[in-house]
């Protein structure tokens, strides 16, 4: 993952850039699979390795396969991004152990899903009922968020053909 | 258009119903393995999206018009929000499945199974539309 990473930062090529993104998206889902997130890496390889590719390669095809190089100065991103970062390693400093029991994580309410959703909700799924029943807002939120996705990209570039090109023959 | 090389041709054919079937069993047994609406729905937009690459946006557009991936596409949202306001006015909170049936749990298992449909026919309309869209505006920078 880390090989990809810096390929995606140092290729030119937008459309490899694309295809590495895809590895990434593969190699992060079954990461996911290793840690027993099934559900995650489900979605990460259904998502993120195979409609994004999609898409982006869409979005070469408007638009064009080489990166502009700019000149700008390059030191004050470095800066701003390796402060962010070692921020974060100063962070991850201070987390339990992963799969340690005493972390705060595992004594919230997950025990009472664990415990309760199968009396309560039903689905031997435990991500299942924990999304759609006990977080159903959030859930709705998300759908929402896709819907409006959709309605964006419809808004700018949809109504494609016919209207168009009346426009172009007014114009002209 | 990639339809005249004939492996592509026959191994989609092959492919094309047995991803629509796996979307469904993703969708319809997300109470029990891993998957739900989401995967569900990108799976089944992603059969869609297969279909168009090898024969076509024109032949994909006759399967799914646009006006059907947007009826979708807000039909899911409407059907996760109308779970809830149902559930309102049989006495529960917004999206407390529990009200549904006589059965809590059969409540629950019903109204998961709904918004689950909803969220997935959201997703796979907005996904089809979207991928058109992008198709569409690539036909007319072509014929620009």
């Amino acid at each position: 993952m880390a090989i990809t990473a810096f390929g995606l930062v140092y290729l030119s090529s937008l459309f490899a850039v694309a295809m590495l993104s895809g590895i990434f998206s593969l190699s992060a889902a079954s990461l996911y699979l290793v840690m027993d997130a099934v559900d995650v890496a489900f979605t990460e390889a259904a998502v993120g390795a195979g409609i994004s590719t999609v898409l982006m390669l869409g979005t070469l095809a408007l638009t064009t396969r080489r990166e502009k190089t700019s000149k700008d100065n390059k030191a004050l991103p470095l800066v701003i991004v390796s402060a962010t970062g070692a921020l974060l390693i100063y962070a991850t400093l201070d987390m339990p152990p992963y799969g340690d029991p005493a972390a705060p994580i595992n004594h919230h309410v997950a025990v009472r899903y664990i415990e309760k959703s199968g009396i309560e909700v039903g689905p031997p799924n435990i991500v299942t009922s924990v999304l759609a029943s006990y977080r159903g807002y959030d859930t709705l939120g998300e759908v929402t968020v896709i819907f409006t996705a959709a309605i964006g990209v419809m808004a700018l570039m949809g109504r494609s053909r016919k209207p168009r090109r009346k426009q172009k023959k007014d114009r002209a | 258009m990639l339809s005249r090389k004939s492996v592509l041709r026959v191994v989609s054919k092959l492919l094309i119903p047995p991803i629509l079937l796996f979307a469904l069993y993703v969708q319809f047994h997300g109470d029990f393995g891993p998957g739900g609406g989401f995967q569900a729905g990108v799976i089944f937009a992603s059969a869609f999206i297969l279909y168009s690459l090898i024969f076509g946006a024109h032949a994909a557009r006759l399967a799914a018009p646009s006006w059907l991936t947007r009826w979708m596409l807000s039909c899911g949202v409407l059907l996760y929000a109308g779970v809830g306001v149902a559930t309102m006015l049989m006495g529960g909170d917004f999206l407390d499945y529990s009200v549904l049936a006589s059965n809590p749990l059969l409540g629950q298992h019903i109204g998961i199974s709904l918004i689950e449909f909803g969220v997935g026919t959201t997703v796979a309309g907005a996904m089809i539309t979207i991928f058109l869209i992008f198709d569409g505006s690539i036909l007319n920078r072509r014929d620009e």
